[in-house]
């Protein structure tokens, strides 16, 4: 029971710093908002990646999408300005589950590489075709309505949005791993045919835990297009080459497949990359990349991942993937 | 969709699309053959492949503008691509080889995002071409006009196609490639130096992007972000045409060509690309149902 009060009291004092933050340092709060994006991406990818080993470089479609349909319900339902965003933010939500689900019928049945491949030309034939579609302003992109309250009040706003979305998704997701939900999708990240042939129905499973990710992604979206104010096709919405190696590349670097990498991962990128965009003006996508090698080769295994291996004793019951001792018995 | 009916008005503008369409598609199998080599090989997939191909057009454009006439351009972007790619795998890419596969694919996507964005910072996001000075020909009463240059391109793509393939079949080099391709651990058992063989594979790969970018410089344009295309293309030729076949590759790259211009006239030039993009999540589907019946899947 140790750990778990460990957990809960690490988890209030975050939560009690993010409340404060707006107050504490309100210049950052655009900044800090983007870490909550960045963790939401992260979890949202681990589901995948992490936990059930579908590499997908796609998942950034949901997040366009989401964005592109709060925007379109914003700019045509001619209701006020929350009404709308709110039913915006449920569209966007119903539609990235129903793409998710469509899509995932589909690609699901791809595996390893393929998989990768395809929803890496997911991810882009949806930028490109956002980019000339004119129904929702195709390459100059959508601006979302101005926000009615006080200056400033827009970042707070979307700030708490964002840190309860955030929440959400982690408690949700917390509570989908330590079920049977979880048991499923990790035996198939670890034999999909033994999996299968246990008499799991592999792809419900597959595609469950995409719609899950594609909830929260079309969500954040809608939100992230609002406190952004204006959506590019290519840049914000569909950005492949920007959020969508990010979210892999945060949670590698924090660990998957584990519940708080991702989170770690997601604040130490953030921090790092603000700092290039800060110090490296010009050249921060070429660090970025050089970043993105390092951590591929010679951190493979993550943050987490390798406390895990420095220090298993610490991490209790939960994590204990260690090879059964040689001499067996019990 | 209106471009449809002028399709049928004028059958002649198929003959165009289609010419341009094939002439390009020489180019795409050249780097599509250079990703099957590695794969096939290495066991590595590359998404970089768009990056060499850039590089090599950059290569040749330098030299154009130093007074080089762009088709000596190819050879020496092949000659210096080959010796970037070797350097390469000595850095980076021998960490991934024989790991998991989704490594090799994030690593060489962090490369690929790493080469354009340098090529941004060092050459400009201009575009850019290397004038060749080659007429343009007219047939049919100039209803379909076939540049000299693309001609010439694709000739050279073909040259360097059937240069590849006498090297792999008669040089020693090529032999230990082909060994290593068939069993890694077999050919080291054998003698052969598979560290030497993997550099010089990933080697020949730049090289055939780099001649294939130089082939692009010379025809079309060039400009840093270019590469993403050129990989999802060469990735979907290698899906459909598998990992051995030169002819089929060949036959793939010029199919592909062909579709992606009907389509570019068809659907607008803005959609070209989402064309080639969706054409690549298509045909793995299309791959995926086709194993599914005998209850197979890609591997």
């Amino acid at each position: 029971m140790r750990p778990r009060t460990a957990s809960r009291w690490l988890l209030g004092g975050l939560l009690t710093l993010a409340l404060a933050a707006p107050w504490l340092v309100p210049a950052y709060r655009t900044q800090i908002s983007f870490l909550w994006v960045m963790i939401i991406f992260a979890l949202t990818w681990d589901t995948l990646g992490g936990q059930m080993g579908y590499n997908s470089f796609g998942n950034v479609v949901f997040f366009g999408v989401g964005m592109y349909a709060c925007a379109v319900v914003q700019r045509d339902a001619g209701l006020e300005y929350f009404p709308a965003l709110f039913l915006g933010m449920a569209v966007a939500a119903a539609l990235a589950v129903a793409l998710a689900a469509v899509l995932g019928s589909g690609l699901l049945g791809l595996r390893g590489q393929y998989f990768a491949i395809a929803t890496l030309g997911l991810g882009f034939a949806a930028g490109e075709f956002a980019s000339g579609w004119d129904f929702i302003g195709a390459g100059s992109g959508m601006v979302t309505p101005l926000y009615p309250g006080e200056v400033g009040g827009r970042e707070s706003f979307f700030y708490y949005l964002l840190l309860a979305l955030t929440v959400t998704t982690f408690l949700v997701l917390r509570r989908l791993y330590s079920g049977r939900f979880g048991l499923a999708i990790n035996a198939i990240r670890d034999d999909e045919d033994k999996a299968e042939a246990m008499g799991l129905h592999t792809t419900r499973y597959k595609t469950t835990a995409w719609c899950v990710s594609a909830t929260f992604l079309g969500l954040t979206g809608a939100a992230v297009g609002n406190l952004i104010g204006f959506i590019d096709p290519r840049d914000v919405a569909f950005a492949g080459p920007t959020f969508g190696v990010w979210m892999v590349l945060m949670a590698i670097l924090g660990g998957k497949g584990t519940l708080w990498g991702p989170v770690l991962g997601a604040a130490v990128f953030h921090v790092t990359q603000e700092l290039f965009w800060t110090y490296l003006l010009g050249w921060q996508r070429v660090a970025l990349g050089l970043l993105i090698l390092a951590i591929v080769l010679f951190f493979p295994v993550g943050i987490l991942g390798w406390a895990r291996e420095r220090w298993p004793e610490r991490f209790g019951h939960t994590v204990d993937e260690r090879p059964e001792p040689a001499e067996g018995g019990s | 969709m209106s471009n449809l009916q002028l399709l049928f008005d004028a059958p002649i503008l198929c003959v165009q699309l289609l010419v341009d369409g094939i002439l390009i598609g020489a180019i795409f199998a050249l780097a599509a053959y250079g990703m099957a080599l590695v794969w096939g090989v290495m066991n590595v997939v590359t998404i970089c492949q768009g990056e060499f191909v850039m590089l090599g057009g950059y290569t040749a454009y330098f030299l154009y503008k130093a007074g080089v006439h762009p088709l000596f351009g190819v050879p020496i972007a092949a000659a210096l691509l080959f010796a970037f790619g070797w350097a390469l795998y000595r850095a980076v890419i021998f960490r991934v080889v024989d790991g998991d596969l989704f490594i090799s694919i994030l690593a060489t996507f962090g490369l690929s995002i790493l080469l354009q964005q340098l090529a941004n910072q060092l050459f400009g996001a201009d575009v850019r071409t290397a004038e060749s000075g080659f007429r343009t020909l007219f047939f049919f009463d100039g209803m379909v006009t076939v540049s000299v240059v693309k001609i010439v391109a694709f000739v050279a793509a073909l040259v360097v196609g059937v240069a590849l393939l006498v090297f792999l079949k008669r040089s020693r080099m090529g032999q230990a490639i082909r060994a290593t391709a068939q069993n890694a651990r077999a050919a080291r058992i054998m003698g052969v130096d598979t560290t030497r063989v993997y550099a010089a594979t990933f080697g020949l790969n730049a090289a055939l992007c780099g001649a294939a970018g130089a082939l692009v410089a010379m025809t079309w344009l060039i400009h840093p972000y270019l590469g993403l295309p050129y990989t999802v293309r060469s990735f979907m030729i290698v899906i459909l045409a598998g990992l051995g076949n030169v002819a089929v590759v060949l036959a793939a790259g010029m199919g592909l060509g062909a579709a992606e211009n009907f389509a570019g006239f068809l659907l607008g030039a803005e959609y070209q690309a989402a064309f080639v993009f969706a054409l690549l999540v298509a045909i793995l589907l299309w791959r995926r149902f086709w194993l599914g019946r005998t209850r197979r899947y890609l591997k």
